[in-house]
């Protein structure tokens, strides 16, 4: 790992703020984005990432300050980046069509880990209604924020991680 | 010699007219004649005066207009910081009126220790109704403690840290509350769901419930304090088959908009589990 990718130490911190503060006061219905889940779809595709430690520390911090089971966003968060992994070997250069669909798979798998989760520890939740009012206006929110944080992710990969030719 | 008397006519025959129009001037005589002539006089300057002013205006035009440009520039800025001001005094005067009240409330209702806080945050998790507030177990706050606004209850503490506490909010799907309906005076169960509704279940059947009656919290499970305020009965579903009525709560207090919210500190909630009898093994 490389010196510059310590940047993402503080980034991570202040992406876990932004999502408590800002981006879970913007709901649609009763969704709201996962701008972390997003930051590590996008920071998985991009070519010599490294995206495993990111997912660690994003699944503590945060399993730190949500009420949820933390092993439940570490396990989230960890299924996003093998997502990643999985996927980067088979795209190039992380079209957006990847993004898309890494962003779709994993707020559905998070998700779904949560409700089941949820559902076992006794919590009176609805399949179709937290389909209905959570999970679909999650996805549509991550998906749309995948387009601002596309191409800043994709500078801060090429600054972290610049070509042999420019070094 | 001729010449000389001649000079001295001409001289005097002008002497003569010039005398003559003075003294017709000083009777009186000519006034209509040199207000005519003022007027004509008045309109020829203020022509020639307008003209050098429209040319003088021409000529300076692109020094105004830079001058003018910089005036702007400078009154926008003055403008956007106003505009800044106004909006901090706005937030200011919000911020006053949310302490007002809640100086109010906390005047009402002595009997309580309260510590104020402010909510800074959301629980990341669309999934749980959980906000996080700016004060913790070094400002005394502990596990369970009820949280109220002057509207009514918000919710309790669900954990802390030295400086700040993580609320579990009256909305969120996995809590109970026990409550009262203050004009049908029986007890029932309020939960929360995932829409952010609140609901009252376990109203027996022969309760008579009608929109608008006040729910306050009952005290039973010694989760709470009684006779805080929750909110409105919206609309109650009854029906025949079931064991118990089911009604929907209009909450008091507007959870979209938390800023500021008050702990009650001297509130210990009261652990009955161990009270419970066991459920016998199937």
């Amino acid at each position: 790992m490389p010196m510059r990718a310590l940047i993402l130490f503080p980034l991570m911190i202040f992406l876990v703020i932004l999502q408590s503060a800002v981006v879970s006061r913007i709901n649609l219905l009763a969704g709201h984005a996962d701008i972390l889940l997003v930051f590590l779809a996008l920071w998985g595709l991009q070519e010599r990432a490294d995206v495993w430690p990111w997912a660690i520390a994003a699944g503590l911090l945060v399993g730190f300050i949500s009420g949820l089971p933390w092993l439940v966003v570490l396990a989230g968060y960890l299924l996003v980046a093998a997502l990643t992994w999985l996927l980067r070997r088979r795209i190039w250069e992380a079209p957006l069509l990847g993004v898309f669909a890494v962003t779709f798979i994993g707020t559905l798998s998070m998700h779904s880990i949560t409700f089941v989760v949820l559902k076992l520890s006794g919590n009176p939740q609805g399949f179709t209604e937290t389909l209905e009012l959570i999970t679909l206006p999650s996805l549509l929110l991550n998906l749309l924020l995948t387009l601002p944080l596309y191409a800043f992710v994709r500078d801060l990969a090429g600054w972290v991680h610049p070509a042999k030719e420019t070094l | 010699m001729k010449d000389s008397f001649a000079r001295n006519l001409q001289t005097t025959i002008i002497l003569l007219v010039v005398g003559g129009i003075l003294a017709l001037a000083l009777g009186g005589y000519l006034r209509s004649a040199s207000n005519l002539m003022g007027e004509a006089l008045v309109a020829a300057q203020r022509w020639v005066s307008s003209r050098y002013l429209a040319i003088q205006d021409f000529l300076t035009v692109p020094r105004d207009v830079a001058s003018l440009r910089e005036r702007n520039a400078a009154l926008e800025s003055e403008i956007s910081r106003l505009q800044g001001q106004v909006v901090t005094l706005r937030q200011q005067a919000e911020q006053a009126d949310i302490l007002a009240a809640l100086v109010d409330f906390t005047r009402t209702n002595p009997e309580s220790a309260y510590k104020a806080a402010e909510v800074i945050g959301r629980d990341p998790s669309p999934f749980l109704h959980y906000v996080i507030i700016n004060v913790g177990s070094n400002d005394g706050i502990r596990r369970g403690m009820p949280v109220v606004t002057d509207k009514g209850l918000v919710g309790r503490v669900d954990a802390t840290i030295a400086d700040a506490a993580r609320v579990q909010l009256i909305t969120d799907p996995a809590i109970s509350v026990n409550v009262r309906l203050q004009n049908a005076q029986t007890d029932a169960v309020l939960s929360g769901s995932v829409s952010g509704d609140i609901f009252l279940d376990l109203i027996s059947q022969d309760v008579t419930v009608e929109p608008g009656d006040v729910v306050l919290t009952s005290g039973l499970g010694g989760g709470y304090p009684a006779d805080l305020l929750v909110g409105q009965v919206v609309n109650v579903r009854k029906r025949d088959y079931e064991l118990f009525q089911q009604a929907s709560v209009q909450p008091n207090v507007d959870f979209s908009r938390l800023q500021i919210v008050l702990v009650i500190t001297n509130f210990r909630p009261v652990d009955i589990t161990p009270l419970l009898p066991a459920t016998p093994a199937p």
